[in-house]
């Protein structure tokens, strides 16, 4: 089967204000499957997520340079709306609207005006695709500020799912969870891949290493070393590589 | 071992901020303690429900009724209201959600300067250019409920804006990013997302901004018309308590003068609902 990109950068460059955030960065994120990019703080990784769905917009004095595709289409010529409704996000925080579970999950249904006829039936699919039904189903109208981390960084999940994107964007979405949840959300994430592409942005590179089929490893704005995971952890190509996940540095 | 001179000094100076802090406590409490002793005799002579709910105001003949102007005082807060919440909002939105850095940077001096406008400005205004305005398009003399409405409204929205501002902008950036990242457009974002957030204080916002149109006294005086009863139209004059003070307190002695004292002690018991509740409303969220 050819293998072929969901998302893709050719010469991309961003600079905030006069900062070179993102340098000459040609990236691809595979279709149904999981791709991680690890490297040290300020490298560029979320930044270069945050491209996708455009969310670097909400910063001023941000300038970027190059080309993204999404699904073969320049991200210039897709509506923005239907960009992130096509490309959702999961962040770093579990960050619920501090409404029910319910009116969470309803959110993007109502924004994008789907028949409230169908409003049941996708919670459902939702809840229970993120491992919540059993547990929120007869809750869904207490508070989701009450959940525990996970749960709400499930809930989140199963909020961006409602409005069926093609491609999941996580970035560092177990930095605040504990080392249990950490994995019951890998286990989540490798059981969404069968009908999603995920691109997750990670520090802990026992995560990637887990998880993701493809791995870029990037240092201070530059993509260095892009390929199978069990490549870049086993046999990587650059000192710098080599020297990031066997720790010598990072 | 003596403390040494720098550590008696740091002493009293913590004791001097102390009484400094305090001080604000004793005045809060000599005006209650002066009001009370001068207002409340007359609730004893006359009765409560003849204050409180009796229609006549006419302290000459021993008739102490304040109801109409109670009535008057919550007409022309809900008119104020009416006008000075949808606007203020509106501008405490576009400042905290759409405004860039150049906007805020001009209207946020403007509207310090609209909350240090002295309100016999906001009084004069009103008499010279609204109450002909109403008189001449409108019907009536032009001193009137509406008017007043209209200046107070206009008062009020500094204290609804910045206080609405502060309740959208501590809404977590999250929930922003949440939602835009959802694909919501910045409207959608603001108005299903942020604005609910905040709904408490700008719940606040508008009860504190009643407190301010509920004690405005000069500004109210110059447009309301002053009349003694209760106005039935937009177009008619009235009196609220705070107007009746103002205008009676120079010539009135013995009974009359203790009328003027009850009144006080209405508007005092109004002010101080209006702070629990507005106190109430905030901590409510702090706590959840």
């Amino acid at each position: 089967m050819m293998l072929d990109c969901a998302l893709k950068t050719e010469k991309l460059n961003l600079y905030y204000g006069a900062f070179h955030g993102l340098k000459d960065v040609d990236f691809c994120v595979y279709r149904n499957a999981i791709t991680a990019l690890i490297g040290p703080s300020g490298c560029g990784k979320s930044t270069l997520l945050r491209c996708f769905n455009r969310m670097n917009d909400l910063i001023d004095d941000v300038k970027v340079t190059g080309s993204i595709f999404v699904n073969d289409r320049p991200i210039d010529s897709i509506d923005i709306i239907e960009l992130r409704k096509n490309i959702g996000m999961v962040f770093q925080r579990p960050n619920p609207f501090p409404f029910s579970v319910q009116d969470n999950l309803l959110y993007g249904l109502r924004v994008h005006g789907i028949p409230k006829r169908q409003h049941a039936e996708i919670v459902e699919r939702c809840l229970k695709s993120v491992d919540l039904w059993d547990d929120l189903k007869d809750k869904r109208h207490t508070s989701a500020m009450n959940l525990s981390e996970e749960m709400k960084q499930r809930l989140c999940i199963a909020r961006l799912l409602t409005v069926e994107p093609q491609i999941i964007l996580l970035d560092e979405p177990c930095s605040a969870l504990d080392p249990i949840a950490t994995l019951r959300i890998e286990e989540l994430m490798i059981e969404l891949k069968k009908d999603y592409t995920i691109l997750i942005v990670t520090h802990n590179m026992q995560q990637a290493a887990r998880v993701s089929d493809h791995t870029g490893f990037m240092l201070l704005g530059d993509l260095i070393e892009f390929g199978d995971t069990s490549k870049i952890f086993t046999a990587p190509s650059d000192n710098r590589t080599d020297g990031y996940i066997t720790g010598r540095f990072g | 071992m003596s403390p040494s001179k720098a550590v008696l000094k740091e002493r009293i100076i913590k004791q001097i901020l102390t009484a400094c802090a305090f001080s604000s406590l004793l005045f809060l409490f000599l005006i209650f303690a002066f009001i009370l002793v001068e207002g409340l005799p007359l609730f004893y002579k006359v009765g409560v429900k003849n204050i409180v709910f009796g229609m006549k105001w006419a302290p000459t003949k021993g008739l102490f009724g304040i109801f109409p102007m109670i009535v008057s005082s919550f007409l022309v807060t809900f008119g104020a209201l009416f006008i000075g919440a949808p606007l203020g909002l509106g501008c405490a939105i576009y400042l905290a959600e759409y405004a860039g850095r150049q906007q805020k940077l001009f209207l946020k001096p403007a509207l310090e300067l609209l909350a240090g406008i002295p309100s016999v400005v906001y009084g004069f205004l009103g008499v010279i250019y609204i109450v002909p305005f109403i008189r001449q398009f409108i019907g009536g003399s032009g001193f009137s409920l509406l008017a007043t409405s209209i200046v107070l409204g206009i008062m009020i929205l500094p204290t609804i804006i910045s206080i609405s501002y502060d309740a959208l902008t501590s809404v977590p950036r999250s929930y922003r990013e949440g939602a835009l990242a959802m694909g919501s457009t910045q409207w959608q974002s603001t108005s299903r997302v942020v604005i609910p957030a905040a709904k408490s204080g700008i719940l606040a916002s508008c009860i504190l901004g009643m407190g301010r149109a509920v004690g405005e006294t000069m500004a109210v005086i110059m447009v309301a018309g002053n009349a003694l009863k209760i106005p039935t139209d937009m177009l008619d004059p009235l009196r609220t308590l705070t107007s009746n003070i103002a205008l009676e307190l120079s010539y009135a002695s013995g009974d009359h003068r203790m009328g003027l004292f009850s009144t006080g002690v209405v508007l005092l018991s109004i002010i101080m609902v209006l702070n629990y509740l507005a106190n109430f409303v905030i901590r409510r969220t702090v706590i959840k």
